[in-house]
């Protein structure tokens, strides 16, 4: 895979997050993991992450 | 994570180019304006469109970023200041209009200008090109430079502060009122669409499973995997297309599938109540991955397939109709072109957005130029396709499509003859021939839009891509307008079930809760008993129901756009921004004047086309008089109800803007003039450390 391929790539999975996890635990890593617990796993994550995207107006007319 | 600071533009291209780029539009523009008679190409839209959004955006809203809002780099923005890591996360400026593009991007800007051929094509189009320049992209650039400046407040907050507690309510019942009308003409698009259609009605009921199927998978067997998910959710609806072409020749499963209006406009209400008090994750989430996927993949093929093909636009430049006697809707180009038009040329409900998940995602304030007014210039350009995809239909055939049967007739034969007298060549076996072709027993009176569109799409695509498969891109095309018309149809359900549980939560506690079930359950009740009044009246109405609900919902979203607008005018004002406020009260003056005059006609016209009142008036004479018979006299009452009730919303709508403009004008002066007025509530400046050249002192 060339470069350019993969960072289309990499756009496609942000663009439809498709990396939402991986994003998740950098940033965990960076921000919480002196905090002491455990990052959620992908599952609990993706259910949370859905519940919080819905909370407000997501389509237009 | 650091996805952020986006590059900078390229630098500007040389002035020599951008010459020959006003040159070039003015050209196709010129072209498209002053051309009588002879057949036009499409591509003179497309050049036309692409010059006057590229010089829009590089002089106009360079402009506007750069003396009116003042944008500033070294600005923390509320991503950066509030970083979550959720709500607010400062991210890639492409990643972030990929985003708004795909929450901003409706059925609306492919249904209004496909109503609005009814005119000609030239009407439409300025308006188009003039409204998004001048006014849309202004509108969501405004909003979301507000939003910005205060921490990513939404827009019924935005109003509360800047404008008083009449403001902030007005705000809040008007998006609401939006909502019911916009979900009911949805409905009724899609209605329109399916009935008696096996084929349509299958391959819609199809994307039902699919999406639960996709719903199970993401959550059970691999979560989050977005894209396997809806790579395989995409090949399933392909072949959900082939598969209605399948039941439509069975001869025992078709009659499954086949439905009159009023029964599909039941199923919709009952799934649209199930959509929204089901969980999300099982139909709502995976359905609007899937319309979103769709949509984004079907419009650029469409934009490949109009270059590729390059149509004969057939539709003259002014029709007759300008004088307001047009079939599909009633009223004199000046209003209601502006009305009908709504998304693709200015849309209120984009400030919403613009003020909602948005800002709170911009990594650098000067963004906000690239994704507020760059996303609705793309939004609008979806529009003038859709135009494209109307006026290359013959209009003989344009009109048999859309003309109401309260119109028209009925009768093939008296539709044809009525279409005929109007010089607008079509045949019965024309349109047999035509309707066989895409696989449906009839093409007439498919009111809405959605289905010329289809015919449009089929024959661009079928003409493009190898013309085969006419019936399956006719359907294709259906399924793909359906599928997010549905997405709407949930998403809006449930955005109206939470503005209404917040409103009961200030009086019961508990009903505010938003998880809790008595409150969900009477909560979507309530709303989807108001869309679906709306809705299934429209499927017994003679002349089609879109006739008075599509101005009635442009109304309204012209309504919301001018709330936007005021807000914006009065921070304008606060922030001693006086000699640049044309720019927000320009799109406001022309908002307010086409809003007002159309309301006021919805209201008191004579024409019992065009008024509400006197339509109702006629039909209680008619009905007193004994002129009507069997379900016509049945269902007149009913109809003589709805019509006081558009009327009485009409009236509402015309308050409120009215209420909204002398608010507006009332803190503006106590502004200027000193006296006590709610304060800018914009945030402090706060050094922003994601841009590379700020220096630290």
């Amino acid at each position: 895979m060339t470069e350019a391929v993969r960072r289309v790539w990499a756009v496609i999975r942000e663009l439809t997050g498709d990396d939402a996890y991986e994003r998740y635990l950098a940033h965990w890593r960076t921000s919480h993991a002196r905090e002491g617990a455990a990052p959620l796993d992908r599952a609990a994550f993706c259910r949370e992450e859905q519940r919080r995207k819905w909370e407000g107006v997501r389509r237009c007319c | 994570m650091a996805t952020t600071v986006a590059k900078r533009l390229p630098r500007p291209l040389s002035a020599g180019m951008w010459v020959a780029v006003v040159v070039l539009g003015t050209f196709a523009l010129a072209g498209i304006a002053f051309n009588r008679g002879e057949s036009i190409n499409a591509m003179w839209f497309i050049v036309a469109a692409l010059c006057i959004y590229a010089l829009g955006y590089r002089f106009y809203s360079a402009f506007l970023a750069a003396k009116v809002f003042a944008l500033d780099s070294t600005r923390a923005t509320p991503a950066e200041r509030f970083n979550d890591g959720r709500d607010f996360v400062p991210t890639n400026r492409w990643i972030v209009f990929g985003h708004h593009f795909a929450a901003i991007a409706g059925p609306g800007p492919l249904i209004g200008p496909t109503l609005a051929a009814q005119f000609g094509y030239l009407p439409g189009t300025l308006w188009i090109l003039i409204g998004a320049t001048l006014g849309g992209c202004v509108q969501d650039f405004v909003s979301l430079f507000c939003s910005i400046r205060r921490d990513g407040r939404s827009l019924g907050q935005m109003a509360r502060d800047e404008l008083g507690p009449i403001g902030g309510a007005v705000a809040l019942i008007g998006v609401l009122a939006i909502m019911i009308i916009l979900i009911a003409v949805l409905g009724l698009v899609v209605v329109n669409a399916m009935r008696h259609s096996p084929w349509a009605t299958s391959t819609v009921a199809a994307t039902i499973p699919i999406a639960i199927l996709i719903g199970l998978f993401m959550r059970h067997l691999r979560p989050g995997r977005v894209l396997e998910g809806t790579a395989i959710g995409v090949v399933l609806l392909l072949l959900a297309v082939f598969g209605g072409g399948w039941v439509d020749k069975h001869e025992t499963l078709r009659v499954w599938f086949d439905y009159d209006g009023p029964s599909l406009a039941l199923m919709i209400i009952v799934y649209g109540f199930a959509a929204a008090v089901l969980p999300v994750w099982l139909l709502l989430a995976p359905r609007d991955y899937l319309s979103t996927f769709m949509k984004i993949g079907t419009i650029v093929a469409l934009a490949v397939a109009i270059v590729i093909l390059n149509p004969v636009v057939k539709m003259p430049a002014l029709t007759q109709f300008v004088d307001g006697s047009g079939p599909i809707f009633a009223g004199k180009v000046f209003p209601f072109v502006f009305i009908t038009i709504a998304c693709g040329a200015i849309s209120g409900f984009h400030s919403l957005i613009a003020s909602g998940t948005t800002p709170k995602l911009l990594a650098n304030e000067r963004d906000a130029r690239f994704i507020g007014y760059g996303a609705m210039a793309v939004e609008s350009f979806v529009a003038i396709m859709a135009m494209v995809a109307a006026c290359v239909l013959d209009p003989g055939v344009y009109f048999a499509i859309n003309s109401p049967a309260g119109v028209v007739g009925a009768n093939p034969a008296d539709a044809v003859a009525m279409i005929n007298s109007w010089n607008y060549p079509v045949t019965v076996e024309q349109m047999q021939m035509l309707a066989r072709e895409m696989g449906e027993a009839t093409l007439f009176a498919r009111t809405g839009g959605a289905p010329s569109l289809a015919v449009g799409m089929a024959s661009i695509f079928s003409s493009a891509f190898g013309d085969t498969l006419l019936a399956a891109w006719y359907h294709f095309a259906i399924m793909f307008e359906a599928l997010f018309i549905l997405t709407t149809v949930d998403a809006g359900t449930r955005v109206a079930r939470f503005m209404l549980q917040d409103i009961f939560g200030n009086i019961v506690p508990a009903m505010g809760r938003t998880s809790w079930y008595p409150s969900v359950l009477i909560c979507s009740g309530l709303v989807v008993a108001g869309w679906g009044y709306f809705l299934y009246i429209g499927t017994i109405d003679p002349l089609g129901g879109i006739n008075s609900l599509w101005p009635l919902f442009g109304i309204s979203n012209q309504m919301l756009a001018a709330i936007a607008l005021c807000v914006a005018t009065t921070v304008l004002v606060k922030s001693s921004r006086v000699r640049f406020v044309w720019v927000t009260t320009l799109p406001l003056v022309w908002l307010v004047a086409v809003t007002s005059t159309a309301a006021w006609q919805k209201l008191f016209s004579p024409d019992p086309g065009l008024g509400f009142l006197s339509h109702a008036d006629q039909l209680a004479a008619k009905l007193a008089s004994g002129a009507l018979t069997g379900a016509a006299a049945d269902q007149a009452p009913r109809l003589i109800f709805n019509d006081r009730l558009d009327a009485a919303l009409t009236a509402f709508f015309l308050i409120t803007v009215w209420v909204l403009v002398v608010e507006t004008a009332r803190v503006c002066y106590a502004s200027l003039s000193g006296k006590p007025h709610p304060p800018l509530t914009e945030s402090p400046h706060v050094p922003s450390r994601l841009v590379e050249d700020w220096v630290r002192d």
